[in-house]
């Protein structure tokens, strides 16, 4: 529990780095002050965009003891406010899940090759983003614990399976080699409830290292403050179950 | 976006952002996340000139109510237009 008596400093800014092919991109690093060591986490973005929420969540998790990056995972769609070049990218089908594994890559990278990143690297994600991070963990392997809240489209029909989103993250599950914690709200329509339960059967099927925590009275995004679907009660209890999931797995 | 149901028409046309008139040239048209509405997924409308960057952009997030109103009434209108014999071609409209 954090006391009134500590010292704590942070260093938040925008940086560069490298991404899928080599490519640079932005993104933003939140990390306590000192030499650490600290575990890393990095911070995937919702479909909505790269925006003022996840600035916050990001500095969220250096607050609580992570070096914590934000790839913009738009940055090729162009800039202009978060919302704009969302829009944009909604436009076109999101983006292609190979090139968000290349970002996510290189981010995961950059953390570790940081002298005061304790060697151990989670990822998070909401949303699509969610979606990414389940994804990343089961195929790039270099994981060491994944937070999936309300992953939208992990279990995908056919139908609904695009060039840029080939496969559905479900198919995927045996290779998860990480533990995982999921959160979801029973109000969802993606992923709805069902979804969930063959989320969480193909985790079980795998034995895979997992804890999935549903909540009534939640939809789609109830951590997010500035939206109708937030929930405080459910916000507070998924926030506590999920940084003490990272605590055990990650520090 | 978790929906990733989004059409895009080519269009001909003119919208205004701030103070400023553009050419609009797409219309994306999507069933997800908006941004501002207070639902979880809406009708979003965004017509924009993609050739100017994300900025050039004019934003309307509908209920699904709202849409199909919306709709019918673009039909109603042109089909009225269409009955007294107003409705201009390209040419007509670009001599005006």
């Amino acid at each position: 529990m954090y006391q009134t008596n500590q010292y704590e400093g942070m260093i938040a800014e925008t940086i560069s780095m490298q991404g899928h092919k080599g490519d640079t991109i932005n993104a933003y690093v939140a990390r306590p002050l000192g030499s650490g060591p600290f575990p890393g986490m990095v911070v995937i973005h919702h479909a909505p965009g790269w925006d003022e929420w996840y600035r916050e969540c990001t500095r969220r998790f250096a607050h609580h003891g992570y070096v914590a990056i934000s790839p913009n995972l738009y940055f090729r769609d162009g800039h202009g406010t978060p919302e704009d070049v969302g829009a944009k990218v909604r436009a076109g089908g999101g983006v292609p899940d190979e090139q968000v594994l290349g970002d996510l890559d290189g981010a995961n990278k950059l953390l570790r090759s940081l002298p005061y990143v304790n060697g151990k690297v989670g990822v998070f994600g909401t949303c699509s983003g969610g979606r990414h991070g389940f994804l990343a963990a089961c195929r790039l392997k270099n994981f060491d614990a994944l937070v999936e809240c309300w992953g939208g489209r992990v279990v995908q029909s056919k139908e609904e399976l695009t060039p840029k989103q080939p496969v559905a993250p479900i198919d995927y599950t045996k290779d998860l080699p990480c533990p995982m914690i999921g959160l979801f709200g029973n109000d969802d329509k993606s992923p709805s409830p069902e979804q969930v339960n063959l989320h969480e059967a193909e985790l079980k099927k795998n034995g895979k290292n997992y804890e999935f925590h549903r909540y009534d009275g939640a939809g789609h995004g109830f951590f997010y403050y500035d939206r109708p679907a937030y929930r405080q009660e459910q916000a507070v209890d998924g926030w506590k179950k999920l940084l003490a999931f990272c605590e055990k797995h990650l520090k | 976006m978790c929906t990733m149901i989004a059409h895009q028409a080519k269009i001909q046309g003119r919208g205004k952002s701030g103070q400023d008139w553009f050419e609009v040239r797409e219309a994306n048209v999507s069933y997800d996340h908006p941004y501002d509405l207070p639902l979880e997924h809406a009708l979003n409308i965004d017509f924009v000139n993609e050739a100017a960057g994300p900025g050039a952009r004019v934003a309307v997030e509908l209920s699904v109510e709202a849409a199909r109103k919306l709709v019918q009434t673009i039909e109603a209108v042109l089909a009225q237009a269409d009955a007294r014999g107003v409705l201009e071609d390209k040419h007509q409209a670009a001599g005006r």
